[in-house]
């Protein structure tokens, strides 16, 4: 059991106007663990509980076939000051 | 013709039947964990217990919590993997996918990233003194 990656990602791109992804598998190749990702327009003005709760909505199907999933929600704002940050 | 009629009938009745039964199981069960959520100032549910967490994310959230100082009689554990239907009925509760969970004084916080992102930004001290479940640290002295 467990979900391929590219149908993980379009998943999101269905979802939500995406100015960065970041997908990665971390169930060694078995699609069973995720962590992602996303800076989108949509989480803007919204708390990180709220954020967390559209993606778990969204993704709905996609996170009930896998045994864990992991989400960081970013706004492009947020996402550009951490890339500052790093540098 | 009739037969596909028949069958996509059978088929929606069936499906009314099996959400009505969903429903009413989750009723005694929901007034139960709206309970639960507030038995402790901080519950948690999780895979394994404190003292011996079954998964990552499971001991993570326990860190956490630890390295705040929340006492430990101030802190209510269930271990999803002994009841796999409070393992359902809490995803189905806190409309929340994933173990742990995290509630403080019965509002539900979230699962394990939200509690370390909250952790790392300083949220969660802010939380935990707010809701009296620390003590608030004392100021740093400096020394001239």
């Amino acid at each position: 059991m467990g979900i391929l990656i590219k149908d993980l990602e379009t998943a999101i791109r269905d979802a939500f106007p995406i100015i960065h992804l970041e997908i990665e598998d971390t169930s060694s190749g078995c699609g069973e663990n995720y962590s992602v990702l996303i800076v989108s327009p949509a989480f803007e003005g919204k708390t990180t509980l709220a954020r967390h709760r559209l993606v778990n909505e969204a993704l709905k199907k996609e996170i009930a076939i896998m045994h864990a999933f992991s989400q960081r929600a970013l706004t492009p704002a947020q996402y550009e000051v951490q890339k500052a940050d790093k540098q | 013709m009739l037969r596909n009629l028949v069958n996509s009938s059978v088929s929606k009745v069936r499906s009314l039947i099996h959400h009505a039964s969903l429903i009413w199981l989750t009723q005694e069960a929901k007034q139960q964990l709206e309970a639960t959520v507030k038995s402790s100032p901080v519950v948690l549910f999780m895979k394994g217990n404190p003292a011996m967490p079954q998964c990552g994310f499971s001991r993570a959230a326990v860190q956490i919590l630890e390295l705040h100082g929340v006492p430990p009689e101030k802190l209510g554990s269930f271990d999803v993997l002994e009841d796999s239907s409070l393992r359902s009925d809490i995803k189905e509760f806190s409309e929340w996918p994933t173990i742990p969970q995290i509630y403080v004084n019965g509002e539900f916080i979230g699962g394990c990233d939200i509690l370390l992102s909250m952790h790392q930004s300083g949220e969660l001290e802010k939380l935990l003194v707010k809701e009296k479940i620390i003590q608030p640290a004392p100021e740093e002295s400096t020394n001239q």
